[in-house]
């Protein structure tokens, strides 16, 4: 690997003073150090915002969760709090990779990283999320802009997520048996207002499945799904799953998502 | 970088590249070869230490990120001569074959075993997703870790 400098930040302010072209944000490392290990990317700065303060900790209110950047995939997954508000999210949270990777991994690396297979993006769609950053609130509908593309300008540090309390709300994943992350996701998740359904892992970027959403707006029931074709032109095809398949696995997951909304 | 951390309960103060993997500093710097690396993809699990008593993967995480801490190896398990129950257990129902993942397996099932008490064979795979063995076809490796319930 490339030598870089390893910079400690002290706070949010330290940590966007010391980012430039040349460098990057460190968090659970789960993402960024094996692909500077593999060369895919490689820094002269490395500044590990981890132990950053203000970027800890879970917070509820009547309408909300707040969740800081740096909180571990294992504390989101083992906060009563977040059972208790969003029992969907803890479970998401619970079946990311393996435990030694949500003991490191962690909720602002995962949004910030935007794998097209990863779980935390679906969620924030799915739950009307913002995403609060070192200078402004971003709605997660803005945030995820492409494959491994966000709204974030290169100096700008999430520091936390938002995410509405839904009626009921289910996330279900069929993992890749090998890499576990989601051949396809989705999260399924009743509003007051609407219902949102977002996927992952079947396209380019996380979206919200329109087609499912017409039908569970009318009749919130897996039965209303039963005769829905999905359109899969744009859906990702490669050795694990072809475009077909994945839409196949997008309609079922929905399905079994609102059998199990709670 | 200067680092200062506790492994296996000494105190150690080294220097380092800022680039050193976790893993290579066990290794190489201190000569602790039990923490084997199996993969490029953070995906066999045979480098798992604890940290702070978490499981981690020691090649997915700086030395210098491990500044302060408490990190604990395969050797650092054996008390007064005598093995962990966790590795007394994999002896005794056969948990390994070659023993490449053994130590990664063997950490992780400590961590797993001191979050649930008495986990069923589920939790028990399910907890050791992480760890990927090529020989034991993972019976023996489940039935060792059911042994040592109770004894974490
Ligand atoms: C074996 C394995 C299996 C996995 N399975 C899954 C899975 O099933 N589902 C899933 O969703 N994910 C999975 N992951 C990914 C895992 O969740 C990562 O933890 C996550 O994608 C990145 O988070 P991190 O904290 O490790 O970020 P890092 O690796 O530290 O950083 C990732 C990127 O985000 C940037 N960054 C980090 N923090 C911030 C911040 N606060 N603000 C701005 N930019 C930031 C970094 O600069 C870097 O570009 C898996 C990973 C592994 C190794
Ligand atoms: S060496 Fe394979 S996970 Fe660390
Ligand atoms: S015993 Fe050989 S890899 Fe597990």
């Amino acid at each position: 690997m490339k030598q870089f400098n390893f910079h400690e930040a002290k706070n949010v302010k330290d940590a966007v003073k010391a980012s430039s072209k040349k460098s990057a944000f460190l968090s659970g490392g789960q993402t960024l150090i094996p692909s500077m290990k593999l060369r895919l990317s490689s820094f002269d700065d490395v500044i590990n915002v981890k132990n950053i303060k203000d970027l800890q900790g879970i917070k509820v209110s009547s309408k909300s969760v707040t969740i800081g950047a740096a909180t571990t995939h294992a504390e989101v997954a083992a906060s009563k709090d977040v059972k208790k508000a969003i029992p969907s999210l803890s479970h998401l949270a619970g079946m990311i990779g393996d435990a030694q990777v949500r003991n490191k991994g962690t909720l602002g690396g995962s949004i910030a990283n935007n794998d097209p297979s990863a779980c935390y993006p679906s969620a924030c769609i799915a739950l009307d999320a913002t995403v609060h950053t070192s200078d402004r609130k971003i709605e997660a509908s803005k945030f995820f802009k492409g494959m491994f593309e966000t709204a974030l300008k290169k100096d700008e540090l999430v520091t936390a997520v938002e995410f509405k309390i839904p009626e009921s709300s289910s996330y279900v994943k069929i993992p890749n048996p090998a890499s576990r992350y989601a051949m396809v996701g989705v999260y399924v998740a009743k509003h007051k207002k609407d219902v949102i359904c977002a996927v992952t892992g079947a396209q380019a970027v996380v979206y919200r499945c329109k087609e499912i959403e017409k039908e569970l707006g009318n009749n919130f029931s897996s039965d209303s799904l039963n005769n829905l074709n999905l359109d899969y032109s744009e859906m990702n095809s490669d050795i694990h799953a072809s475009a077909e398949y994945r839409a196949s696995l997008v309609l079922s997951a929905a399905q079994k998502a609102v059998a199990n909304c709670k | 970088m200067k680092l200062s951390l506790k492994v296996n309960g000494k105190k150690i103060e080294k220097e380092v590249d800022d680039n050193t993997l976790l893993v290579s500093f066990i290794r190489e710097n201190l000569n602790l070869t039990g923490t084997h690396v199996g993969c490029d993809t953070s995906q066999c699990g045979s480098c798992v230490v604890h940290v702070n008593g978490k499981s981690v993967k020691s090649c997915a995480m700086f030395a210098v990120d491990a500044n302060g801490s408490e990190v604990t190896t395969i050797e650092g398990l054996e008390k007064d001569g005598k093995l962990h129950p966790v590795q007394e257990s994999f002896k005794k129902h056969h948990g390994l074959q070659c023993g490449y993942c053994t130590p990664g397996m063997v950490m992780s099932s400590i961590d797993l075993l001191k979050s649930h008490k008495n986990p069923t064979e589920e939790e028990i795979r399910k907890g050791l997703e992480g760890n990927i063995c090529r020989c034991t076809g993972y019976q023996n490796i489940v039935a060792s870790v059911k042994g040592a319930i109770g004894k974490v």
